[in-house]
C-alpha cells in the first residue's frame, strides 16, 4: 500500500492478515477508522463456509415410503388377482351374463383388452383406500400441532433471554427420538464461553477466592474461614505477581456512560458503582484474570498515552509505561509485556501455557507450581503461568533496537519476530500460575452423561485448541478417569521419525487394534452401559491430521483410511475433533451419517462456525447463545440451553417417535382390515367390484369415524411419563434404530391386519349362510352384510387403539368414545331419511334393522373380542414394564416439575449474575473461533469510540450504524434486570413482576 | 462479537417492543408459555395397565358369560325346524324335470309340478316359507345398481325417466319400463302353493300369508307407488312398459289387495333387497299359527308343493331358468326364534370364544402363579 502524505514521499506499507477487520470487530483506541472491503457477499468466510440448505427427511417418512410401496404391491396383487380370476369365472358358461342381469349394447362393444384394463382400474379404485392418503394428513397435523408441545414447554424458557424453544421445522419431530450421534460444538454450546478466575498460584502456594461468591451462591462454602487472600507468599511476590496479571494483557477498560450511572443510582440497587468498569479484550480469559487481580486488590485502570495506571491494594495509583507487547500467537502460546516502571525499572512480564513457559524459567522454580498446574489441568481449568524478568538498560537497548529492526523489516517480518521475542523471553523467573475456568453450560454435565446413558456417541467438534476442548471433555464427563486416550492429532503424528502419513497409517492401525479388535463388547453391549465394564476409549483428533485422513496423498488409501477412522470412532463413546474448520465440521458429519447403518445425526451449536454442521446433520439445534442468531436461524431446532437438549431429545423425542411410529402402522393396520374384506368379499360376487360398504362409510371411515382418535393418541400419549423418560435415559434405546418401524413390527400390524379383517368377513359369511336374522323372519341384504361388518370394523379398529393408549386424557376419551358414538349417530342419521341426491337408497333403514336383530349384536360382539383377544394375550404375556409404568401415577400431579434439578440449577444462575454486575458492558473478541469465523467487513466503519460497534454490513447486514448508539443503554438495562432477577430468586419470590419497576 | 450479534438478535429476532434489551413496560410481557397442564403435556390421564391380574378375571368372565350364551344360541337353533326342497327339476326322476325343459308347448299354458314331501316333526308357532336360489348372484355390482330407488318411491319424474342405471332395461317399445332395471327384471316369479295330504286322502291348501314379508320401513317409506289415477294403478302406469321378462304389468302383481300392488307389492320389495351372498333365500310366504293355538302349525305328515312355472316372454324356457348357470331352486320351510333363523354357527362361535377364554384363563393363571412372583421380583430393581 502506498501512503501519500502532504511533504512527504510516498512510504510504501504492507498489508498483511493482522489489517483485516473481522465481523464482529470492537473499535478501539480510535474515533474511527477508514476501510475498504475485501471480501463480500459469497466471498466471506462465512458464506464459503455455508452450505445450501437441503430438505431434511425423517427416518420415519422412508419407513412409511417403505411400507407404502409394499402396500401399492398388496394393492395392485389384489387388482391382478382379481382381475384374472373375474375372466377366469367370467370364462365358465352362462357367468358372464346371465339373463337375469344383461350387458348394455356398450359394454359388449368394448373391446376385451381395453375391459380388461378398466377392470383392473375399478379394482385398484376399489381397493384403493388400503393406500391410506388420509394418514399424510394425520402425520402432518400430528407433527404440525406436535411441535406446539416444544413450543410450549415451560421447562424450556429460559428467563435469562425470556425466550423459549423454537421450532423452525416440524418434519423432524420423530428424529428427535432416533439420534445415534450428538454432534457438539464446544464453544458457546457446552461452555459458557464466560471465563471467570478460579485461583492461582503464587510462588506453590494456592490462592482461593473465596468471599463474594461463597456468600452468593453456596458452592464453595467450604472450609476455613473468609480470606481475602490467604497470606502464605511473601508480599513482594504477591503484588509482583498481582501487577504482573494488571500489566501482561491487551485488555481496554470500557468506562459506563454517566448518565446510566445515574439512572442507577437512583434505583439503589446497584452495588459498588466503581466496579462498573467494562473490558474489552481480544480473549475472554485476560479479561478474566484482569477481573481476578481486582478482586485481591490490584485494579487496572487503564491505557492512556502509553501508560498502563493500576490501583494498587493501598489504592494508590502506579503508573508504568507499556514499551512493547509481545503479542500473542499461537505458536509461542505466550505473551509478555515490557514495561518501565516510574523509579525506571524496565520489567519483561510473560504470560502463556505451561509447556512454553517452563523451559523458559529457572528449572528450580518449576517443580513447585507444576503440581497446582497440574491439578489444575485435571479438573478442567485452562491454566496459564505468570513470569517476569528485569531487564537491565543495556538488555532492554538491545531489545528495542531488535524489535524495531524486525518490525521493519520487509522480508520475513514474522520470522525475525519471532526470533526476536524468542530471544527476549528467555531467563524469566516463575511467579505463579493462574486457573481460568471457562464455565460449563448449566448441567452441561449432567445432560452429556444423560445422552451417553441413552446410547448416543457425543462428538465434540471445536475450533478450540485441542487442551482446552480436553479439558473442557473431561469437565463434562465425557472424558472419565478410565477413559484410554487415543491421539490423532499433528503432535503425536510428529513424534516418530517416520513420515506423517506412514505414522499416521500406523496409528490409525494401532487405535483399530485397541478400539475395535481388541473390544469386541462394546459392539454388542448397546443394552448395557457400555462404560461400566469395559474399557472406554475417547478419540482425539484435528484439522490437519482430519484433511489427511480424508483426503490421502495417495487416492487408494482414501477408503482404508476413512473405514478404519470410522471404524475407531464408532467403538469410542467421546471423540473430539479439535483445530475444525465449519466445513470440516461438516464433512465429519456428512462422514458419520453416510456410514454403514446411515445412523441419525445431530448437531448443535450456537454460533454461525456451526451452521454448515447444524445443516449437515439429520436434526440441526440452534441454541440461543451469544452468538447471534445465524445457528438458530439455519437449525430445526432451537432451545435456550444445552440442558434442555436432554429434554428435548429424551422426553420430547421418544414421545414423539412413539407416537408416530404408532401412528403410522396403525394407519396401516386399519387400512388393511378395511379393504380385506371389500376383497374377499369380491370372490363371492362375481368378481363385480361390488363395494361391500356403503360409499359414504367408504369415505367417512378414514375421515370421520377413525381419524380423531389416533390424532389424539398421537399428540398426547405418553406410554411412560415424560419424569421416568427423563430418570432412565436408557429408555431411550429401547426405539434406537427406527426399533418401532422395522420389518417386524410391520410385519406384526400387518398380520393383524389380515387376521382381523379375515375375522370380520368370514365371521359375518358365516352368520349369512342363513340371512333370515330377523325375528319376524325377514332377511338381510348386501347392505346390511357390509354394515355389519362395517361395524365390527370400526368398533374393533377404535378399541385396539384404546388398547394401545396408555395415557387417557379427556381428550382421548372424548375422542375415542366420541367417534364411535357419532359413528352410531352419523349411521342413524344416514340411514334415517331419503335422501333426494342420491340415486339410490342402499342404506335406508339398514342400521336400524341390524340393531334390531340379536343376532347381528352378537354377532358384532363375538367378532370384536375374538379380534382382539391375540391383541390383548399378546399385552399380557409380554413382560410387564411393570415398575417403570407403576411409578406413573405419582408423578401426575407434580405440576412444578423437577425440584431436584431446580435447586442444583439456582446457584449456578446466580453465579452468572452476581458476575455480570461487576461489570457493564463486557464485549468479548473470541480469539479462538476468530480464526474461522471470521466474516470480513465490507463497509467503512466509522463509529464513535464508546460506543459498541456492531459488525457492520456483514452478510447477514445485521445492524445499521444509527442502532449502534443505543446499544450501551441497552446494555446496561438488560445488566440491570439480571441483578434485579439474581436477587429475586434469591430471595424466592418470582421474578417476572419485579420487572415492572424497570 | 458478543455485543453486535447480541443487538442484531433483537433487531432480526421479533418485533414486539418489549423484547429482551429494552427493559420498558412491555418487557413484562415475556415470551414464557403459558403453564396450562394441556401445553405442558400434564394433563391429568387415567393410565391403566393390562396385567395378567387384570386380564384373568376378565377372561374367567368372558368364559363364565359367553359360553352361556353359546349354549343357549345353539340350542335355540337346534330347536328350530327348518325342512328344505329342492325342485329345481335336474334330475329325470323329479317331478318338475320336465317344466324345466325347453319343451315346445302351448305358450297361453303354464306349467305346473307338484313335489310331494313328507314332515316329520310338527311345525309349532309360526312358519316362514323361503325360496332359495344358489349361484344367483343378486350382489354382482352391475345387477346391484340396476334400479331406480326414486322410480320405485313413486317419484313421478324417475316414473317416466328412469334412472340411466337401468340400462338395458330401461325401455322396451319406446315406453319407459316400470320398475325398471335388472333387478326388477329378473324378478323371482315362480307360483308356490303348499297342501296338506290329511291321512284320509284329502288335501288342504294351506293360507299362505302374503304380507309382512317386507321391512317395515321398506314397504312403507321406501316402496311407493306414484300419487294420482285416483287409486287406479293402471292409469298411473299407462305411459309405462312391464319390464320385458314379465307377464303381467306391475299393478297386476296383486289386483286383489291394493296396499300390496303396484311397486308396494311385498314378493317385489323382498326381491329388490338383493343378497348380500350368491346363494341366498327370501322370505316367500308366512303360515301363521293357528287361532286355536292347540294344533301346530304344520303337523307331521304329508305335503305337496305345487310350483306353477310363469312364462318369461323373452326366454322359450317356461320356467324361472337356473340351469343356465347351475343354480338351484328351494323351498325351506322353517320356524323363526328371537334369534332368527337357523344358524349353529353363533351358538357354536361363542362356545368356542368362552371355551378358549376361560382356557387362556386358566393358562395364565397357571402362568401368573408360577412365574409371577419372579417376575415381580426381577423387575424391581430395575
Amino acid at each position: 500500500m502506498h501512503i501519500y502524505k502532504p511533504e512527504q514521499e510516498p512510504a510504501v506499507r504492507s498489508l498483511g492478515p493482522e489489517n483485516l477487520l473481522l465481523k464482529g470487530a470492537t473499535l478501539k483506541n480510535t474515533k474511527k477508522i477508514y476501510g475498504v472491503s475485501v471480501y463480500t457477499g459469497m466471498e466471506t468466510k462465512m458464506a464459503l463456509n455455508y452450505q445450501g440448505k437441503s430438505q431434511k427427511r425423517s427416518a420415519v417418512e422412508k419407513s412409511i415410503n417403505a411400507f407404502l410401496c409394499v402396500y401399492l404391491c398388496i394393492l395392485i396383487s389384489k387388482a391382478v388377482v382379481c382381475t384374472t380370476l373375474k375372466y377366469v369365472w367370467q370364462s365358465k358358461e352362462g357367468q358372464d351374463e346371465p339373463w337375469y342381469n344383461q350387458k348394455t349394447q356398450k359394454e359388449k362393444d368394448t373391446f376385451m383388452y381395453l375391459k380388461m384394463f378398466t377392470d383392473f382400474l375399478s379394482f385398484m379404485v376399489l381397493f384403493n383406500f388400503i393406500i391410506p392418503v388420509s394418514m399424510y394428513v394425520t402425520v402432518e397435523m400430528q407433527k404440525f400441532f406436535g411441535s406446539f408441545f416444544i413450543k410450549w414447554d415451560n421447562d424450556f424458557f429460559d428467563p435469562e433471554i425470556k425466550e423459549g424453544a423454537l421450532v423452525n421445522t416440524s418434519d423432524l419431530n420423530e428424529e428427535l427420538g432416533q439420534v445415534e450421534y450428538v454432534f457438539t460444538d464446544k464453544t458457546g454450546t457446552l461452555t459458557q464461553n464466560n471465563m471467570e478466575f478460579i485461583e492461582c498460584c503464587i510462588d506453590g502456594f494456592q490462592y482461593r477466592q473465596r468471599d463474594v461468591r461463597s456468600e452468593l451462591d453456596g458452592f464453595t462454602v467450604t472450609d476455613g474461614p473468609v480470606h481475602k487472600l490467604q497470606p502464605k507468599a511473601g508480599v513482594e511476590k504477591e503484588e509482583l505477581f498481582l501487577r504482573a496479571l494488571c500489566l501482561c494483557h491487551t485488555v481496554q477498560v470500557k468506562e459506563a456512560g454517566s448518565e446510566e450511572t445515574l439512572g442507577d443510582r437512583l434505583d439503589g440497587m446497584l452495588p459498588k458503582p466503581e466496579e462498573e468498569r467494562g473490558f474489552i479484550a481480544s480473549s475472554p480469559d485476560e479479561v478474566a484474570l484482569v477481573k481476578g487481580a481486582m478482586k485481591y486488590g490490584f485494579t487496572f485502570l487503564g491505557l492512556e498515552n502509553k501508560k498502563m495506571k493500576i490501583r494498587n491494594r493501598q489504592n494508590d495509583i502506579e503508573e508504568y509505561s507499556l514499551l512493547h507487547v509481545l503479542n500473542f500467537d499461537p505458536v509461542r502460546r505466550r505473551m509478555s509485556v515490557i514495561v518501565q516502571t516510574r523509579s525506571g525499572e524496565t520489567l519483561l512480564f510473560c504470560k502463556g501455557a505451561d509447556s512454553s513457559i517452563f523451559p523458559r524459567v529457572r528449572p528450580e522454580e518449576v517443580d513447585r507450581i507444576r503440581l497446582h498446574v497440574e491439578r489444575n489441568a485435571t479438573e478442567g481449568y485452562r491454566t496459564l503461568c505468570v513470569a517476569y524478568k528485569q531487564l537491565t538498560a543495556e538488555e532492554y537497548m538491545v531489545a528495542e533496537t531488535g524489535l524495531q529492526d524486525a518490525r521493519l523489516a520487509l522480508q520475513d517480518r514474522e520470522e525475525k519476530l519471532m526470533a526476536m521475542y524468542n530471544q527476549l523471553e528467555t531467563g524469566m523467573s516463575l511467579i505463579g500460575a493462574t486457573a481460568v475456568e471457562d464455565r460449563l453450560q448449566e448441567e452441561a454435565a449432567e445432560t452429556m452423561e444423560a445422552l451417553q446413558g441413552a446410547g448416543m456417541k457425543i462428538w465434540v467438534l471445536t475450533g478450540d485448541k485441542m487442551e482446552t476442548a480436553k479439558s473442557t471433555c473431561y469437565a463434562c464427563r465425557l472424558f472419565q478417569r478410565g477413559t484410554e486416550l487415543l491421539e490423532l492429532t499433528v503432535r503425536t503424528l510428529e513424534d516418530g521419525r517416520s513420515k506423517r502419513e506412514e505414522r499416521l497409517l500406523e496409528l490409525l492401525r494401532d487405535y483399530h487394534k485397541r478400539a475395535v479388535q481388541d473390544a469386541p463388547p462394546v459392539r454388542t453391549g448397546v443394552v448395557t452401559r457400555s462404560w461400566c465394564g469395559s474399557q472406554e476409549y475417547g478419540f482425539i483428533i484435528d484439522g490437519a491430521t482430519l484433511t489427511l485422513v480424508m483426503n490421502p496423498p495417495r487416492d487408494a488409501d482414501a477408503s482404508l483410511y476413512r473405514s478404519l477412522f470410522l471404524q475407531i470412532c464408532q467403538n469410542c463413546t467421546t471423540v473430539l475433533c479439535c483445530r475444525m474448520a465449519p466445513l470440516q465440521k461438516a464433512q465429519i458429519v456428512k462422514m458419520v451419517k453416510n456410514s454403514k447403518g446411515s445412523p441419525i445425526t445431530l448437531s448443535i451449536g450456537d454460533g454461525a462456525n456451526d451452521v454448515s454442521m447444524i445443516l449437515e446433520a439429520h436434526v440441526g439445534i440452534g441454541i440461543k447463545g451469544k452468538e447471534g442468531r445465524q445457528a438458530v436461524r439455519n437449525s430445526d431446532y432451537a432451545i435456550p440451553k444445552l440442558k434442555h437438549l436432554k429434554k428435548l431429545l429424551l422426553a420430547h423425542g421418544h414421545l414423539y417417535y412413539v407416537r408416530i411410529a404408532h401412528l403410522v402402522q396403525y394407519f396401516f393396520y386399519k387400512n388393511l382390515c378395511f379393504i380385506l374384506p371389500q376383497f374377499l368379499y369380491q370372490f363371492f360376487c362375481g368378481y363385480s367390484q361390488q363395494p361391500l360398504y356403503d360409499a359414504a362409510y367408504l369415505t367417512m371411515y378414514n375421515i370421520c369415524f377413525t381419524s380423531l382418535p389416533i390424532l389424539a393418541y398421537s399428540l398426547l400419549e405418553q406410554h411412560i411419563c415424560i419424569e421416568i423418560l427423563l430418570d432412565n435415559a436408557t429408555l431411550y434405546r429401547e426405539i434406537a434404530k427406527n426399533a418401532m418401524l422395522r420389518w417386524r413390527p410391520f410385519l406384526y400390524w400387518t398380520l393383524l391386519g389380515i387376521f382381523q379383517g379375515l375375522m370380520f368377513f368370514f365371521g359375518v359369511r358365516f352368520l349369512f349362510s342363513n340371512p333370515a336374522l330377523q325375528d319376524n323372519g325377514q332377511v338381510f341384504g348386501n347392505w346390511s352384510y357390509g354394515t355389519i361388518v362395517f361395524t365390527v370394523l370400526v368398533f374393533t379398529v377404535t378399541l385396539k387403539l384404546a388398547l394401545d393408549t396408555r395415557h387417557w386424557t379427556w381428550l382421548n376419551h372424548s375422542a375415542i368414545w366420541g367417534s364411535l358414538a357419532f359413528y352410531v349417530f352419523f349411521s342413524f342419521f344416514w340411514g334415517g331419511i331419503i335422501w333426494p341426491f342420491l340415486k339410490q337408497q342402499r342404506l335406508y333403514f339398514v342400521f336400524a334393522n341390524m340393531l334390531s336383530s340379536v343376532s347381528a349384536w352378537l354377532v358384532i360382539i363375538i367378532l370384536i373380542l375374538l379380534s382382539l383377544l391375540p391383541e390383548i394375550l399378546l399385552m399380557v404375556l409380554r413382560k410387564p414394564r411393570g415398575p417403570l409404568s407403576r411409578q406413573k401415577k405419582p408423578g401426575q400431579s407434580n405440576v412444578g416439575g423437577i425440584p431436584s434439578s431446580q435447586s442444583s440449577a439456582r446457584p449456578l444462575l446466580m453465579r452468572t449474575f452476581s458476575d455480570e454486575s461487576n461489570t457493564v458492558i463486557l464485549t468479548v473478541f473470541l480469539q479462538d473461533e476468530l480464526v474461522f469465523d471470521g466474516c470480513c467487513h465490507t463497509s467503512l466503519l466509522q463509529a464513535s469510540e464508546g460506543a459498541l460497534l456492531t459488525g457492520a454490513v456483514g452478510w447477514d447486514h445485521q445492524s445499521s450504524l444509527t442502532s449502534a448508539d443505543l446499544h450501551p443503554l441497552r446494555f446496561n438495562k438488560t445488566q440491570q434486570r439480571f441483578q434485579l432477577e439474581s436477587h429475586d430468586s434469591k430471595s424466592h419470590k418470582t421474578a417476572p413482576s419485579r420487572h415492572f419497576l424497570l | 462479537m458478543m455485543a453486535s450479534s447480541y443487538n442484531a438478535k433483537e433487531e432480526d429476532g421479533h418485533h414486539h417492543p418489549g423484547s429482551v434489551g429494552s427493559g420498558g413496560p412491555g418487557g413484562v410481557k415475556s415470551k414464557k408459555p403459558d403453564n396450562t397442564a394441556f401445553k405442558q403435556q400434564r394433563l391429568p390421564a387415567w393410565q391403566p395397565i393390562l396385567t395378567a391380574g387384570t386380564v384373568l378375571p376378565a377372561f374367567f368372565m368372558i368364559g363364565l358369560i359367553f359360553i352361556p350364551i353359546g349354549i343357549g344360541l345353539f340350542v335355540t337353533s337346534n330347536n328350530i325346524k327348518e325342512f328344505e326342497i329342492d325342485y329345481t327339476g335336474v334330475d329325470m326322476s323329479s317331478p318338475c324335470f320336465n317344466c324345466s325343459q325347453n319343451y315346445s308347448w302351448n305358450s297361453t299354458s303354464s306349467c305346473s309340478c307338484s313335489v310331494p314331501f313328507t314332515l316329520d316333526q310338527a311345525f309349532e308357532s309360526n312358519v316362514f316359507m323361503y325360496y332359495g336360489l344358489s349361484n344367483f348372484y343378486q350382489n354382482h355390482r352391475r345387477y346391484v345398481k340396476s334400479r331406480d330407488d326414486s322410480q320405485l318411491n313413486g317419484d313421478k319424474s324417475s316414473l317416466l325417466n328412469p334412472s340411466k342405471e337401468c340400462e338395458p332395461y330401461r325401455t322396451s317399445d319406446k315406453k319407459q319400463i316400470a320398475p325398471c332395471g335388472a333387478i326388477a327384471n329378473s324378478l323371482f316369479n315362480d307360483t308356490l302353493e303348499l297342501f296338506y295330504i290329511h291321512p284320509n286322502g284329502s288335501r288342504f291348501a294351506i293360507n299362505l300369508v302374503k304380507t309382512g314379508i317386507a321391512w317395515w320401513t321398506d314397504k312403507h317409506v321406501k316402496f311407493r307407488n306414484p300419487a294420482g289415477g285416483d287409486g287406479n294403478l293402471s292409469i298411473v302406469f299407462q305411459d309405462t312398459s312391464k319390464p320385458v321378462n314379465w307377464r303381467k304389468p306391475v299393478y297386476e302383481l296383486d289386483p286383489n289387495d291394493p296396499d300390496n300392488n303396484g311397486f308396494i307389492n311385498e314378493d317385489l320389495i323382498v326381491w329388490m333387497r338383493t343378497a348380500a351372498l350368491p346363494t341366498f333365500r327370501k322370505l316367500y310366504r308366512i303360515i301363521q299359527k293357528k287361532k286355536d293355538n292347540m294344533t301346530p302349525t304344520l303337523p307331521p305328515g304329508d305335503y305337496i308343493l305345487e310350483v306353477t312355472y310363469s312364462i318369461l316372454t323373452i326366454n322359450v324356457t317356461p320356467d324361472y331358468p337356473v340351469r343356465s348357470f347351475d343354480g338351484r331352486k328351494r323351498v325351506i320351510l322353517s320356524t323363526i326364534s328371537w334369534m332368527g333363523g337357523k344358524n349353529p354357527f353363533l351358538g357354536i362361535a361363542y362356545i368356542t370364544v368362552g371355551s378358549v377364554c376361560f382356557f387362556l384363563g386358566v393358562v395364565l393363571l397357571f402362568i401368573h402363579h408360577k412365574y409371577g412372583n419372579r417376575n415381580n421380583n426381577a423387575d424391581i430393581p430395575n
